[in-house]
């Protein structure tokens, strides 16, 4: 997994609420994984939302706008990610380039699904991303924030510096660029003794 | 002596190998039940590893994402790579010894559907799928939920899972079913009154006189769409009905095992006092048959109801969300959502496509004719409900009324892009999700009980199903 440590560049805002995985990562892409794997998704990211029927770009969609068509950082509402499991629309934001969605809540598995591909998830309360996105919006032509994740930081477009705390575990996993499998195999022993102890205590649980 | 504790707080003990500590434990996954989209890919871990699977018979294979629906299907799917997902999954389930329940054989079909018609989902199990509406099994009493593509190859590496704790919401059912009011209506209606992310980090227990009387099938209805409303688990205990129902179904515990089994599963239900962060009451009794005018599943109104007025909204944000909302569905706010005229009729999906469904689909049908300008279809949820369903005739009342009787998967809930709906058609349909573009781009979906779905086919228009049963 692709190591997160800091990540520097435009946010955009998109602050709908319950923007769903469908809306994110289109189904009739799903099965590009037979072809490219976990990658190529970027060309797809919102889809429905950035492209006309003839294909072309939509071009009062946000994204093809051009001061965010480097976005790196998105800011979004509630319920980001909620819907599907499909874990295509992580790899779709971070195919494109976004490296972290700060929301104030997200779809659950999403927010799992985004740990495992080295996209930040970031809860903030509403009302601080709605500051962050009138920043950026007042014209000031700068929109450039910074998400640090070892200093556990985040730089507003004005300078201003947020303290973030971050979950320990999930943080070390995304600051080494750590796999969830390798992590858990470390403990392999344990979890192989507590199988075999449970197989006898609920055998009716096992095929 | 044990502090009270809930259902899935008990499930939760019962299963943790390790707590971190930090509000995430290590589980043990008893079940996981995979489909065509993860293809050969979420095999390559293992594969690199060169790792086998600690327990392989706790897996089970279907197909149903990608595949076609059309009668005299084979691999061959309409959708680019869809094919290759099949034939790669079912690859490796036979290299890593995984049952599978593939296309042709009369127990395929979609996984929320297949798992407890097979009795692979037993109450106070764990269960995974790589689909979020694996809620839906939360209706078995098993603790249930849908993971990414990566957690799935956690789980096939090390039969674990790592999930954060949930906080602890019960809903209680009371109160007398109106008629015309099925397990549908009732979820919808939840989902209307609380909101799409009220269920953010919690657990839900359904329970309440309501649901310990409706059998298993709209258990699984009413589990299904806790996704709906954000929930990562929905749950309801396993009981005297859950038992009757798993009976000697072919993972069912037999013998010894199930008797151990029955009496570990009557210890699970919450304890009183247990404590719930959030309690809500829904008196089923205020309910009446309900859909969706918008494009979140908690954009719900009654039939005889009104499509909300954006001029009458409470907030600027609510005024933008309603303006939104019709914009894309074409409908127009303060006028009544019966009669808008209909393109498409759906009946399937592992929302509403069992037996049960269909049944009660059929008696609206029956002797009937759909309208002439409707696209009908019913895409039953597996091999054995499609087999059971033609053994009772209810193919020919499909047929009879002018719909489509097509071979079992997921079809036009997910859109995979085999099945299709031309853009900018109107669909009512028996299934979970009406979000932009979720039924193809530009379809406008409705969300309703299968009998809404048939009532609507006759009509041509959103009707009142009240008025043909």
């Amino acid at each position: 997994m692709e190591k997160f440590t800091k990540v520097s560049g435009t946010a955009m805002p998109l602050l709908r609420a319950n923007i769903d995985t469908d809306a994110i990562l289109p189904s009739r892409y799903l099965t590009r994984t037979t072809v490219t794997g976990k990658t190529g998704f970027g060309p797809y990211l919102f889809a429905d939302w950035r492209y006309g029927p003839d294909g072309k770009d939509k071009p009062d969609f946000i994204l093809n706008t051009p001061p965010y068509r480097d976005a790196k950082i998105l800011l979004a509402a509630d319920n980001f990610g909620c819907g599907s499991s499909r874990e295509h629309a992580v790899w779709a934001l971070v195919g494109y380039g976004i490296r972290c969605v700060i929301a104030p809540s997200f779809g659950e598995i999403f927010y799992n699904n985004s740990f495992n591909n080295g996209l930040l998830p970031l809860p903030l309360p509403l009302a601080q991303i709605e500051a962050l996105a009138a920043q950026i919006e007042k014209g000031t032509g700068n929109r450039q924030m910074t998400v640090d994740l070892d200093a556990q930081t985040l730089t507003a477009p004005d300078g201003t510096v947020t303290k973030l705390t971050v979950d320990p575990a999930r943080r070390d996993a995304l600051l080494k660029g750590l796999d969830s499998i390798g992590i858990t195999m470390q403990g392999w022993d344990e979890i192989s003794a507590w199988q075999a102890k449970d197989k006898a205590r609920r055998p009716w649980s096992y095929l | 002596m044990t502090a009270p504790r809930t259902l899935v707080e008990k499930i939760w003990a019962d299963h943790e190998i390790r707590d971190f500590g930090n509000d995430y434990s290590l589980l043990h996954v008893d079940r996981n039940v995979m489909h065509d989209l993860l293809g050969s890919l979420v095999f390559e871990p293992l594969d690199r590893m060169g790792r086998k699977l600690p327990f392989p018979q706790q897996h089970l294979i279907t197909m149903d994402h990608g595949v076609d629906t059309d009668p005299g299907r084979g691999d061959e799917t309409k959708i680019p790579g869809g094919k290759e997902g099949v034939q790669g999954l079912r690859r490796k389930g036979k290299e890593y010894g995984i049952e599978n329940y593939d296309i042709g054989d009369v127990r395929q079909g979609i996984v929320h559907v297949v798992a407890p018609e097979q009795g692979f989902a037993l109450p106070g199990q764990t269960l995974v799928c790589g689909d979020s509406h694996t809620t839906t099994i939360g209706g078995m009493g098993t603790l249930a939920w849908g993971l990414g593509l990566t957690e799935i190859e956690h789980v096939l590496a090390t039969q674990t899972v790592t999930v954060e704790k949930p906080k602890h919401m019960r809903i209680w059912f009371d109160g007398t079913i109106n008629p015309g009011v099925t397990p549908k209506d009732m979820i919808l209606h939840v989902i209307g009154k609380i909101g799409a992310k009220a269920g953010n980090g919690y657990a839900v227990e359904y329970a309440g006189p309501a649901i310990r009387s409706m059998p298993v099938e709209g258990r699984l209805t009413i589990c299904n769409m806790a996704i709906e409303m954000a929930v990562r688990f929905g749950i309801i205990q396993g009981d005297e009905v859950t038992a009757e129902y798993l009976k000697g179904r072919p993972f069912a515990p037999k013998g010894a095992l199930w008797d151990q089994a029955l009496a570990y599963w009557r210890t699970l239900g919450s304890d009183d006092g247990a404590k719930w962060d959030r309690e809500v009451q829904i008196d089923c009794s205020a309910i009446t048959p309900s859909i969706t005018w918008g494009t979140s599943p908690q954009d719900v109104v009654a039939v005889d109801g009104l499509v909300p007025d954006p001029a009458k909204a409470e907030s600027a944000d609510r005024k933008a969300y309603i303006e939104r909302a019709l914009k894309y569905s074409g409908l127009e706010g303060g006028k009544p959502i019966a009669g808008n005229k209909i393109d498409v009729a759906f009946i399937g999906s592992c929302t509403n496509a069992r037996l049960s469904d269909l049944r009660r689909a059929a008696a609206i049908l029956k002797g009937r004719k759909k309208a002439a300008h409707v696209t009908a279809w019913v895409v039953p949820g597996s091999g054995l409900v499609k087999r059971d369903a033609e053994a009772e005739g209810l193919d020919r009342i499909f047929k009879d009324a002018g719909f489509e009787w097509r071979e079992p998967g997921c079809s036009m809930c997910v859109a995979l892009g085999g099945d299709k709906f031309p853009p900018g058609s109107r669909a009512i349909s028996s299934t979970n999700r009406n979000f932009e573009n979720r039924q193809g781009p530009g379809v406008r979906t409705h969300l309703a009980s299968p009998e809404m779905v048939a009532a609507a086919a006759i009509a041509g228009a959103i009707t009142d199903v009240r008025k043909v049963l």
